[in-house]
């Protein structure tokens, strides 16, 4: 008689079935606790701005005066629009410079680099991606802020070419690594079915390799908004910051984040300025949920074909 | 081109395939007529994919894999031809699993033209004979704009068959086209090559023997990197075997 195996009573619970169901819990909690985290935020948020939207705000003029201030004697006023302006143009002049660098990068890595190079330039792109903002900051101010005075004679170097540089500088490693995930998520199939038909290597990447990875690298691009939507101290430190509606590459301007890290600490918790600043910050929590939603219902939407 | 005076279309002299130090194909030497179906039959790991892939030279990017002796397309060694793009598109390639690229059905089949700088309306005259030939066409003329990768696995053989045809190749290698594929379709496809040979050269990998004793006129025998034997089909299955493993082979005695 071979031994039998002890299949186990149905109704006796093994130390197996306590693990499953302990590990089911802790894995339940840490997801939770995510969502947890986030509504808190955003409830904070919400709660501490409420009461300027509710009470002090002209929504005109939040929206279309580009005078923001706050901390005037006489007539305080909420505008918005040159920070919004600020925070735009500094965002799309990075992504002008990062979409071409950070898509051309990850075309390079993810198609035609080998072996060495490649796993070199991976490790590398992640390194700069690790770089902290501050870091960046500091970039533009000492180095980037006289570049640009020597070079295109203007009186100051911060302004939003200095921002948009260093920001566009920010987003390209992380837009090159997804960038990078989303090609190389394409089979080689494909590649090898389109290299075996005669198509030269560049026509397999532009015919079939970017159609098929669309989705993911429009992704890439949506992060990469987000994130200079978001970025404050970089920002903050090479833009110049002052409030001001921009008519050139060369004006300073003013973006929201930096708005709120500057000001914060100079007003009393629950005055106007005060709630006004979560106001900007409800804005902020807004748009770049709206963006990060949109990037990631893009990627879902590899998913289904 | 250079017309030789041979009727082969494809001479293999002295053929070594190495993926590293291992070598999957040593000396092998064959001829493969003009316009009729070659074969190629062998057990999994006998050289035969490795034999296509250098035909076309996919070799140039994959690390490691060197080809030694030469393989000849009418006349001229394929590792001379300068553009390798222009020999690619001469030989149309369809693998084992339906590779249907990411594209509408019409799309798949007017990607090699488009990318030679063809346009509308000859494009649409390209992609329905290509589907005809390839026996495809009544069943998906209606839904031209859909992904080819929604059709059956059956269909989307046969759209890579007609994708392949779209290159208008002059050498179509097929490799164990049938794998995935129901035994109604695969009768079809090979009615199909069967009508194609006419015009188009064919070497037809498959590990099914009885395949290739329906289709090709003559057949090459790989075992183990060793092209064991060359000859009329029929010769392997019922007369004289120069070769005792040829006649076990086929016979299904091992492999």
């Amino acid at each position: 008689m071979s031994t039998v195996i002890d299949s186990g009573d149905a109704d006796r619970l093994d130390a197996a079935w306590w693990i499953d169901r302990i590990v089911k819990v802790l894995v339940f909690a840490g997801g939770i606790s995510a969502i947890v985290f986030i509504l808190g935020i955003f409830a904070f948020v919400t709660k501490e701005g409420f009461g300027f939207v509710l009470k002090d705000m002209d929504v005109v003029e939040f929206f279309t005066s580009p005078n923001w201030r706050p901390t005037s004697d006489t007539k305080p006023t909420h505008g918005i629009l040159a920070l919004l302006a600020g925070t735009a143009s500094i965002t799309g002049f990075a992504m002008l410079i990062s979409v071409p660098f950070s898509l051309g990068a990850a075309i390079y890595i993810g198609e035609f680099a080998t072996g060495k190079t490649r796993e070199t330039l991976k490790v590398l792109v992640e390194m700069l991606a690790a770089i902290p903002s501050v870091v960046w900051g500091f970039i533009g101010l000492s180095i980037m802020n006289p570049l640009i005075i020597d070079l295109f004679d203007v009186p100051v170097g911060l302004c939003m070419l200095n921002a948009g540089l260093i920001l566009g500088l920010m987003a390209a490693p992380i837009m090159t690594t997804i960038a990078e995930d989303a090609l190389k998520a394409v089979p080689d199939g494909y590649r090898e079915a389109a290299e075996a038909m005669g198509a030269t290597r560049w026509q397999v990447i532009w015919k079939v390799v970017i159609p098929a990875a669309k989705n993911g690298l429009v992704a890439a691009v949506l992060l990469g908004v987000g994130r200079g939507f978001g970025e404050t101290m970089a920002v903050l430190m090479a833009s110049g910051h002052s409030i001001n509606m921009p008519e050139g590459v060369f004006d300073p301007v003013r973006a929201l984040t930096a708005t709120i890290a500057a000001e914060l600490g100079e007003t009393v918790a629950g005055d106007t300025h005060y709630q006004a600043l979560f106001t900007l910050g409800i804005l902020l929590f807004a748009v770049t949920f709206v963006i990060n939603l949109t990037a990631d219902l893009v990627v879902r939407g590899i998913r289904k074909k | 081109m250079v017309a030789t005076s041979t009727t082969s279309k494809v001479s293999v002299r002295d053929l070594t395939i190495r993926y590293g130090q291992n070598a999957v194909l040593r000396n092998a030497s064959f001829e493969i007529p003009e316009n009729e179906i070659f074969g190629i039959i062998g057990p999994a790991g006998s050289g035969k994919t490795s034999f296509l892939r250098a035909l076309n030279r996919m070799d140039e990017f994959t690390p490691g894999m060197s080809v030694d002796g030469s393989i000849t397309l009418d006349g001229k060694d394929v590792q001379t031809w300068r553009n390798l793009y222009a020999l690619r598109r001469r030989i149309g390639v369809v693998f084992p699993l339906p590779v249907g690229l990411p594209l509408s059905v019409y799309g798949n089949v007017a990607l090699s033209p488009r990318l030679r700088g063809m346009k509308r309306p000859d494009l649409d005259d390209i992609v329905e004979r290509c589907l005809r030939r390839a026996a495809l066409w009544d069943e998906v003329k209606d839904r031209l704009d859909a992904l080819g990768s929604l059709l059956s696995g059956g269909q989307q053989q046969r759209l890579t068959i007609a994708r392949a045809l779209s290159q208008e190749p002059d050498l179509l290698l097929l490799d164990e086209f049938s794998i995935a594929v129901d035994p109604v379709t695969t009768m079809r496809i090979e009615d199909v090559l069967k009508e194609l040979k006419k015009e188009v050269t064919i070497v037809l990998v498959t590990n099914l023997v009885q395949q290739a004793r329906r289709l090709a006129s003559r057949t090459a025998f790989f075992l183990n990197g060793e092209c064991v034997e060359v000859g009329e089909t029929e010769e392997l299955f019922t007369g004289t075997v120069q070769d005792q493993r040829t006649r076990d082979y086929v016979e299904g005695r091992f492999g």
